[in-house]
């Protein structure tokens, strides 16, 4: 594209050349040089050290991730404007410092991007670093464009002082103004430390590369200097840390090309903004495949775990579903799938681990997700069975209560087309939590197995049969008249008792019916939720 | 529908026909595998009968039950609860537990179901308690028929030291050996010397392959008393042995017999069982290659005077080893349902389930050996959920994701008992199905057999087809050249996959080129979307890099109308068909010939995992640009795996060895894994200090999990 640029400045100069043919000639010397300086960043040398980590440049990242020549670049002749410490002299200056910044294409459709260049003083932020990627955001959320950034910074440009902190505050206020208004992306792929970090964090999503990104407030050293502890980079603020420890990242790749290819895939579940609707890809798959194997997936036995991922997997197009967070609080699953081309968020409690109760780590991971989807037009989908929230000091200490507010609240508030299915246990207040029909949702469906009660036989049966002498007979009789899912069709808290082979069938007839839905909730500055 | 199968009526029709007509056979073996059951209304059996089986087995006999207009009664141990069979039969009872022991072993729960449904007969299947005497008796006690032999004969046979001698007395020939219950591991040694080596030491309860080695040595001889003992002891109860002389190199030739209670008896031709791993059958064919009409009458005539002498009634087995100047000695003789009976129902047009009911109730043979007729070729494939690079098949469980059989292609029948969404766990057998393959001829039924494994959905379990696909197409197999030792024969190295030719690897990478472009073509198609960029979609010419088993590849690749001509290596490869991104199978014409892949999984980062020719290819698809940074990805070390030892498949540990400090040498035992009960010696790969021990008897074992650290 930039053959393209210097051809129309350079017809226009033309139709002028004997009046300024000498300075023309300089101009675009230096306009030529300036563009060559550019593309090399930080030099050969730096680019080499940086593929000798096992990193790309930032822009073959770009090159990688949009369309082949759609990315339009912004700002290359912008440079750092620090004049102390002697980064004013010539050799300290980068045409279009160390990030660069544009639009282009994915798939056809249109992002925004910066991608921090570390072979330019380690990537480090300045104000003008800033000011580029502000300028995009601006831009991005004028016209409607999700925001992806790609990551690789040393951090704040210490010799700029206050310039560099007021860099990052300015994006931070633009991650906050275009948070639900466009999708922001963040892939950390190189180090990302401390006033930096809060940038991917008020995203919507953090991927992350394995064994070369890093994101923590402070390094390993201060680290030591302050607590004493021992802790490797990798430990610290690693890819496996944060996508199962902490929850700050929602997935990692395996390396740089493999994270920008599967970016483009997750890319195209994404709308361009709010104002956009979900996006709906071509289908193979048919809309009325019935899936056999849901039929007996369900244990006969209510103590004995399955796979909710086999119901997903069974039910969404193709098989194909992109998992949010898989490796942090496996209790519950959510990701975004496609149901006959149209983009849906699901959302399931998990049997395999910790029986798929509700603590304060799923319920938040619910939460965000449910939040995002809400946000951006994606129907909801709902695979429940829940034993409860998970009892104990631990959780009750940890705000258990708060926590799983979040996920009520964000179910309760979404206005998005809400299908859920109740595939066996739907007990206590998780049962209302998840998407049920008294927090609005559409469709509400039970599989034969469904069981929606207060608690289970055992529990409920030292309560209300205290004292009595047959206890198995009194269970028996509590199983009888709850462990079914008839006490809630009566009521009409679900609309229908399903075959779990028909699922897929009725969700996208479902789906198609929910396109025109249109809820609105009442007007407010906004909502308190429980944070 | 299925005319062309040989009722007696029917076959007197057919000699007519076969004068009239020029190729009557042709137009007759048009149609699917299967045997008629010529079910004579007047010919009363019984009202119920109780299947003490589950899997494929049971479902085979339910089937032909039906067409009885008997009623059925499933018994099944509680995870069996949905599963086929259950569902097929009238009636089901819960036996028990999942353990096979507590269930399908559980002889007073069976008895419990019997009273419970009434049922009048008891048909057993194969293993479980199918040639147990006993609960013929317990059966016979309470006036329910067993739907075999007598007691009698079950007995005479199932001890393979006494029926050797029966079949001695009955003028059959019988290997030499040590006819007796050998005591321990030295007594062994020295009747081993004098047989000469090799010798093979079994079960004398057993059946199946379980409990049997083969020594060559004095310290082998040791080694298998020790290991077959054990293995039949857990196997059945029973850890008797017995030695005899080892027929190097033979073939296995079976001939199904089939005995009324009047004294009557028929050969039903042989079945070829030569393709074996671990002793255990993978492919069989009816008829053999290898007999001539003279051998087939006198294997024949042996196995009709061995089931007279022991009073046989109903359908049963006699095995033999062939050498390979055609000398044949009696192995053994199975007294129940074989599981490759359909190989032998597709030739002959008999319903052999349908002959055991009508026996059991006490009517005599329907036919004359005269009217036993070879129809066309038969070919079964045992497709297991097992891994084939391991020794050739080692147990794999898991949830069948997907599954589809091919049974709608013409003479193919599949005999199974799951379906989409069935568990094959670590309780029973890992058999999927059998796959029958029937043509008019050998070449025919191959053909028709590799169309069938390619057509087979199997996803969600590692499966045994890549082998199976192999098999039949070797040079070897279809020449008929083949023995015992096939497999170790063919593949001293072990079971490694499809070998490449040029040719076939072209058409793999354009199949997988041409998959990768339909993906992308359409990643880029939103319905109903105004803000794409038409750009992209208007490109028809894509360079791509392929890599395949560490080679890499340069394509170009152009799309037009459903075509995609691909260029790789200098040549033009044309890919279409009718297919599309969701379907399993894609039925593809490269270069105009027809063939049929499956796409297992296509990552978006350009992993595509394709079969092809039954074995499973990856092949890396990426643009020339990200192929070209690529070079730059840091190489990810894989685990050094000689230090430590991961189970291989799902099990349990029968006995661990070695405890942490000790010191193993190479090939030293560390650890047994009883998986399907088989035995498996794990080893130690190097000279080294156990370092940690992460397994203790008697606990279960998931495939890939860390029994025990080396330093």
């Amino acid at each position: 594209l930039s053959t393209v640029a210097t051809a129309v400045i350079g017809s226009r100069l033309l139709h002028n050349s004997r009046w300024y043919s000498i300075s023309h000639l300089s101009v675009q010397d230096r306009i030529e040089e300036k563009r060559r300086a550019a593309l090399v960043g930080g030099g050969q040398k730096r680019i080499d050290a940086q593929h000798k980590r096992g990193k790309l440049t930032a822009r073959e990242r770009i090159d990688l991730l949009m369309d082949p020549e759609s990315f339009v670049e912004y700002d290359m002749f912008v440079e750092h404007r620090c004049a102390d410490f002697g980064m004013e002299a010539d050799h300290n200056k980068y045409p279009g410092d160390s990030v660069v910044t544009g639009q282009g294409r994915i798939n056809g459709r249109l992002a925004y991007v910066f991608s921090q260049d570390f072979t330019v003083f380690g990537g480090s932020l300045s104000g003008a670093h800033a000011q580029k990627i502000c300028k995009i955001m601006d831009q991005a959320m004028m016209v409607g464009a999700p925001v992806i950034g790609l990551n690789d910074s040393g951090g704040a440009r210490i010799q700029e002082g206050v310039e560099s902190l007021a860099g990052y505050a300015d994006i931070f206020l633009r991650n906050v103004m275009a948070s639900g208004v466009v999708p922001q992306i963040s892939l950390i792929m190189g180090p990302c430390a401390g006033g930096a970090v809060y940038s991917p964090a008020l995203t919507d999503f953090t991927f992350m590369v394995k064994d070369t990104s890093y994101l923590f407030i402070t390094g390993p050293d201060v680290v030591k200097s302050v607590t004493n502890e021992d802790v490797t980079q990798e430990e610290l603020g690693g890819a496996r840390t944060h996508t199962a420890v902490s929850g700050v990242a929602h997935r990692a790749f395996e390396n740089d090309v493999d994270a920008l290819l599967n970016l483009r895939n997750f890319f195209n579940f994404l709308p361009l903004s709010n104002k956009d609707p979900a996006p709906v890809t071509e289908c193979h798959d048919p809309s009325d495949r019935l899936v056999p194997g849901l039929d007996t997936l369900v244990p006969f036995e209510s103590t004995k775990a399955y796979d909710m991922l086999d119901i997903i997997h069974g039910i969404v197009d193709e098989r194909d579903f992109f998992e949010i967070m898989p490796n942090y609080a496996k209790n519950i699953v959510v990701g975004f799938a496609r149901m006959n081309g149209r983009t849906v968020g699901i959302v399931g409690n998990q049997p395999k681990v910790a029986s798929g109760c509700l603590d304060i780590n799923s319920s938040v991971k619910g939460a965000r997700f449910v939040r995002f989807c809400d946000a951006f037009n994606i129907p909801i989908i709902t695979f429940v069975d829940v034993p409860g929230f998970l009892p104990g000091t631990a959780q009750e200490y940890g705000g258990i209560i708060r926590h799983g507010a979040k996920l009520l609240f964000a179910f309760a508030e979404a206005t998005v087309p809400k299908i859920t299915v109740i595939t066996r246990k739907a007990y206590g207040g998780a049962y209302d939590v998840m998407s049920s029909k008294h927090l609005r949702g559409d469709v509400n469906y039970a599989w034969p197995s469904a069981e929606v009660a207060v608690m289970g036989a055992k529990g409920a049966v030292q309560i209300i049969f205290r004292g009595k002498e047959n206890q198995a007979e009194a269970e028996a009789e509590y199983v009888e008249t709850f462990a079914n899912p008839f006490p809630a069709a009566v009521r009409g808290f679900v609309d229908d008792i399903i075959q779990p082979s028909t699922t897929r069938k009725r969700i996208c007839r479902d789906l198609e019916v929910l396109a025109s839905k249109k809820q609105t909730n009442p007007w407010k500055k906004h909502a308190n939720i429980p944070l | 529908m299925a005319a062309y199968t040989i009722t007696p009526t029917f076959q007197r029709v057919l000699h007519a026909v076969k004068r009239a007509t020029l190729h009557p056979r042709c137009w007759l073996l048009n149609f699917r595998a299967q045997y008629v059951t010529t079910h004579d209304w007047n010919e009363k059996t019984f009202d119920k009968i109780l299947i003490a089986n589950r899997g494929e087995i049971a479902c085979r006999v339910i089937k032909t039950c039906k067409k009885m207009d008997i009623r059925t009664v499933a018994v099944h141990s509680d995870v069996d609860s949905s599963s086929v069979h259950v569902k097929m039969a009238d009636e089901a009872v819960c036996v028990g537990p999942a353990p096979t022991s507590k269930s399908y072993l559980n002889m007073d729960a069976i008895m419990d179901a019997i009273r419970q449904t009434g049922a009048q007969a008891v048909h057993p299947g194969y293993g479980f308690l199918s040639e147990n005497k006993e609960f013929a008796r317990r059966l016979a006690a309470e006036g329910v028929t067993f739907i075999g032999p007598d007691t009698h004969a079950i007995q005479a046979m199932g001890d393979k030291i006494e029926s050797k001698l029966i079949a001695k007395a009955a003028r059959v020939n019988t290997i030499p050996g040590f006819d007796g219950v050998v005591k321990d591991a030295e007594e062994a040694v020295k009747i081993a010397r004098e047989l000469g080596y090799p010798v093979m030491i079994k079960a004398s309860a057993g059946g199946g392959g379980k409990g049997m080695r083969i020594a060559w040595s004095d310290d082998e001889t040791r080694e298998g008393f020790r290991f077959s003992s054990q293995e039949a002891a857990s196997s059945f109860g029973d850890d008797r042995l017995l030695i005899e002389k080892y027929i190097d190199n033979p073939r296995h030739i079976e001939i199904q017999v089939l005995a009324d209670k009047h004294g009557n008896a028929l050969w039903l031709n042989e079945r070829e069982c030569s393709i074996q791993r671990r002793n255990q059958k993978v492919v069989e064919e009816a008829p053999s290659t290898f007999l001539d009409p003279a051998t087939r009458r006198a294997m024949g005539e042996q196995a009709v005077s061995l089931a007279k002498a022991v009073q046989y009634s109903s359908a049963g087995t006699v095995e033999f080893l062939v050498d390979s100047k055609k000398n044949f000695y009696f192995l053994e003789m199975n007294t129940r349902l074989q599981v490759e009976h359909p190989i032998t129902e597709c030739i002959t047009g008999l319903d052999l389930v349908q002959q055991m009911i009508r026996i059991a109730k006490g009517y005599k043979l329907q036919h004359k050996q005269e009217d036993i007729p070879i129809n066309g070729w038969a070919i079964e494939s045992r497709v297991y959920a097992e891994d084939p690079y391991k020794s050739f098949g080692l147990p794999s469980i898991g949830r069948l994701s997907q599954y589809e059989e091919p049974v709608r292609l013409s003479g193919v029948r599949v005999d199974s008992g799951i379906q989409e969404g069935s568990d094959i766990s670590i309780y029973y057998d890992p058999m999927i199905s059998k796959l029958v393959a029937y043509g008019a001829s050998r070449a025919d039924a191959l053909k028709k057999m590799e169309a069938a494994l390619d057509n087979y959905v199997i996803r969600g379990v590692t499966h045994n087809i890549p082998l199976l696909r192999e098999i039949i197409v070797h040079p070897r197999f279809v020449a008929g050249d083949i023995s015992t030792n096939f497999l170790p024969e063919v593949y001293p190295d072990g079971f490694k996959g499809h070998p490449l030719s040029a040719g076939d690897r072209r058409e793999l990478l354009a199949a997988a080129a041409a998959l990768h472009i339909a993906a992308q073509l359409r990643s880029q198609r939103f319905l109903g979307e105004q803000r794409v960029s038409a750009a992209a979609q208007e490109r028809r010419h894509w360079e791509l890099c392929l890599e395949l088993e560490k080679s890499v590849h340069m394509l170009a690749v152009s799309h037009s109308r459903g075509t995609y001509t691909v260029e790789v290596d200098g040549e033009k490869v044309e890919v279409s068909g009718e297919w599309n991104l969701a379907s399993a199978l894609l039925p593809l014409s490269i270069n105009g010939s027809h063939k049929v892949l499956q796409c297992l999984t296509r990552s978006p980062a350009g992993d595509i995992s394709l079969q092809y020719l039954g074995t499973t290819f990856k092949v890396r698809v990426l643009s020339v640009l990200a192929a070209s940074l690529s070079k730059h990805m840091p190489e990810k070390l894989p685990e050094d795996t000689s230090s430590i030892l991961r189970s291989p498949m799902p099990g349990t540990v029968v006995g661990v060895a070695v405890k942490p400090g000790d010191t193993v040498a190479v090939g030293q035992e560390i650890c047994v894994i009883e998986a399907m009960k088989m035995q498996n010696s794990m080893t130690a790969a190097k000279t080294a200090k156990v370092k940690s021990v992460h397994c203790k008897t008697g606990e279960t074992v998931g495939e890939g999990d860390l029994l025990v650290e080396l330093e």
